[in-house]
């Protein structure tokens, strides 16, 4: 039986699809459009230089701030120069941050850290990648700075009265990083083993690190 | 013209945030405007994003803190711990010096 006979084709159109999200053609869409591809026509930039940039911006990941967060784990002189210049620190272990000024923060058994843009969504993208979609809603934004403990409980993370939360409103030229509390049972770990329980939410705030 | 307005605050002062409401670009949050806080660290000096907001250069630069406010100094029903703070990056000329806390 071939492969086309398996499918009943009422069941392959059982659900509608999905509206594309490239059908409107707004202002700055088509601002955006136009000025591509004149850079591309005067030959400033090719449409690879464009699909290079995509592909970079999409490549980028939580990998990175794992490596720096588990870096600190195993090493306190490194946690100490990363608390005192994050762009430094990064740059040290070989990551990138362009022009980003980074500030990083950390977890300890007195204070929790979280970070939010309540102006935008400045996010720390060089390591952390493309934000998730509730770091970018109103509501993740207005609440964080009026009732973090509220928040983060509905995030799972329940932080105890005797530690302190610490908000970071992210609205200017800094860019920020929390590291989380290393988890126990991790004594002997290595860098790579550690980095695997350092997760993205962990670094924003707003979860632990993975247990063990 | 200089390159950066000399920087008038160190770490621990006490400031006040000007209760301003500027139409245009400004990236001083509404909660923190009348607010008083303490510098947590000096950030260095950037271009003033009201002014780069509208392709001007922004210089001089300004200098920009992070400034430490008590979350029960914002919101009076605030109904956390009365450890908890806000740390927002705050430009120098949004930032008045205040006294010591009464």
């Amino acid at each position: 039986m071939s492969h086309d006979q398996d499918h009943d084709h009422a069941h392959v159109h059982r659900f509608p699809p999905r509206p594309d999200q490239d059908d409107t053609l707004t202002y700055y869409r088509a601002m955006e459009t136009a000025v591509r591809e004149l850079l591309i026509d005067k030959g400033v930039i090719t449409a690879d230089d464009v699909r290079r940039q995509v592909e970079d911006m999409d490549g980028r990941n939580a990998g990175r701030g794992a490596k720096m967060v588990a870096r600190a784990w195993l090493d306190l002189a490194y946690k100490q120069r990363m608390l005192a210049n994050g762009s430094k620190a990064a740059e040290e272990i070989g990551l990138d941050v362009g022009p980003l000024k980074l500030v990083v923060v950390e977890n300890t058994s007195s204070v929790h850290n979280v970070i939010v843009c309540t102006l935008c969504s400045c996010y720390p993208r060089m390591l952390l990648g493309l934000p998730p979609d509730w770091y970018k809603s109103r509501n993740y934004r207005s609440r964080m700075v009026r009732e973090p403990r509220a928040v983060l409980a509905e995030f799972g993370t329940v932080i105890p009265p005797d530690v302190a939360i610490r908000v970071h409103d992210s609205t200017a030229d800094m860019r920020y990083l929390v590291v989380p509390k290393r988890p126990t049972g991790t004594e002997n770990w290595s860098e790579a083993e550690l980095a695997r329980l350092v997760t993205r939410d962990s670094m924003i705030g707003v979860a632990l690190a993975n247990e063990v | 013209m200089p390159d950066a307005v000399a920087h008038r605050f160190q770490i621990g002062d006490r400031v006040k945030v000007r209760e301003a409401y500027p139409i245009g670009h400004v990236r001083t949050p509404y909660y923190v405007r009348g607010k008083c806080g303490v510098i947590e660290r000096v950030c260095g000096a950037f271009p003033n994003p009201e002014e780069l907001a509208y392709a001007r250069e922004g210089r001089p630069a300004q200098p920009l803190y992070r400034v430490r406010f008590l979350q029960r100094e914002l919101w009076t029903d605030y109904a956390g711990q009365p450890v908890d703070v806000v740390e927002v990056e705050i430009y120098q000329h949004w930032l008045e010096a205040e006294g010591p806390q009464p």
